[in-house]
């Protein structure tokens, strides 16, 4: 089953990146731009059936895979 | 005293081959370790971790380099309170193995900063500033995109008040919190820094001032 993963940094970090597109977005008109944030999204292939096992796996690869960083992002996990 | 010095390798380190030069010029063993193999803790007195862009910088600098095979030996290695040094990228993928505190961020200029920086020893009191004294400013180059030291406040009381603050900019390149270029462990064993003092060790490289280091 397939599976997404949104990582995005925690409101206490200062997001850079978001930071410099709300910039440029306002740049460039978009006036009504307030705030940015630049997060990832990780989508995966499981070769699982059941969605509560898929959810398992995949917290475990957040958690000791290292697939994100507890000090600075979180999560959000979303089943297709 | 001839120490054995083993060096990690994973796909991307590029600073391995100045570390291991450093290393033999102070007439030291030095070898190479293999992201993928494990190695055997007591063959070793010393591991750096050189630069580079480990596993393409994927995910978050350091972070696939941080869970091969070769760091579970690392972290082994460092629960012994052998030292255990990591530069650049080596630092970003110390933190992210959880054996230093923090994270490196993007810099918040968005720039890579390629420069000269002073530094300033806050903590001399660890294998790896032997030849220094607290307070000490010297002057190293940096070169990285993501050198923004973070920790949450609790954490960053807990550095400040353990003295794992190793060094400090005087001028700060990066947006790091305390103006923070480099850490230590709760023990003083594990030693991270984003400039570079394999890269400061002859008057034509502009500093001389990595030869406090090992």
């Amino acid at each position: 089953m397939k599976i997404g993963i949104k990582i995005m940094p925690r409101e206490v970090i200062l997001d850079s990146q978001g930071r410099a597109v709300e910039q440029s977005m306002k740049m460039n008109g978009f006036s009504e731009v307030q705030d940015c944030r630049i997060g990832k999204y990780v989508e995966m292939n499981l070769s699982l059936e059941d969605k509560e096992a898929a959810k398992l796996q995949v917290e475990k690869m957040l958690k000791e895979g290292g697939l994100y960083n507890p000090l600075i992002e979180k999560f959000e996990i979303q089943l297709m | 005293m001839a120490l054995k010095v083993g060096i990690t390798r994973f796909l991307g380190t590029n600073c391995d081959e100045d570390i291991r030069k450093w290393v033999l010029s102070k007439n030291h063993q030095a070898e190479y370790l293999w992201y993928e193999d494990r190695f055997d803790v007591n063959s070793y007195d010393m591991v750096i971790l050189p630069g580079g862009f480990s596993h393409g910088d994927y995910l978050r600098c350091g972070a696939l380099a941080a869970h091969t095979p070769l760091m579970k030996s690392v972290k082994e290695f460092a629960e012994k309170g052998k030292p255990v040094l990591g530069i650049c990228n080596g630092f970003q993928i110390l933190c992210e193995a959880g054996l230093l505190p923090g994270a490196l961020l993007r810099n918040d200029s968005l720039r890579f900063k390629d420069e000269l920086t002073t530094l300033t020893f806050k903590n001399t009191n660890n294998p790896f500033s032997k030849n220094a004294k607290t307070d000490q400013k010297i002057v190293l180059p940096i070169a990285h995109g993501e050198g923004h030291f973070y920790a949450d406040s609790e954490n960053l009381k807990k550095i400040t008040d353990n003295q794992q603050v190793w060094l400090t900019y005087d001028q700060n390149p990066n947006g790091s919190l305390l103006n923070i270029a480099g850490v230590l462990n709760a023990q003083k064993n594990v030693c991270g820094l984003m400039p570079h003092p394999e890269r400061a060790l002859h008057t034509w490289m502009g500093s001389t001032d990595g030869e406090f280091f090992l």
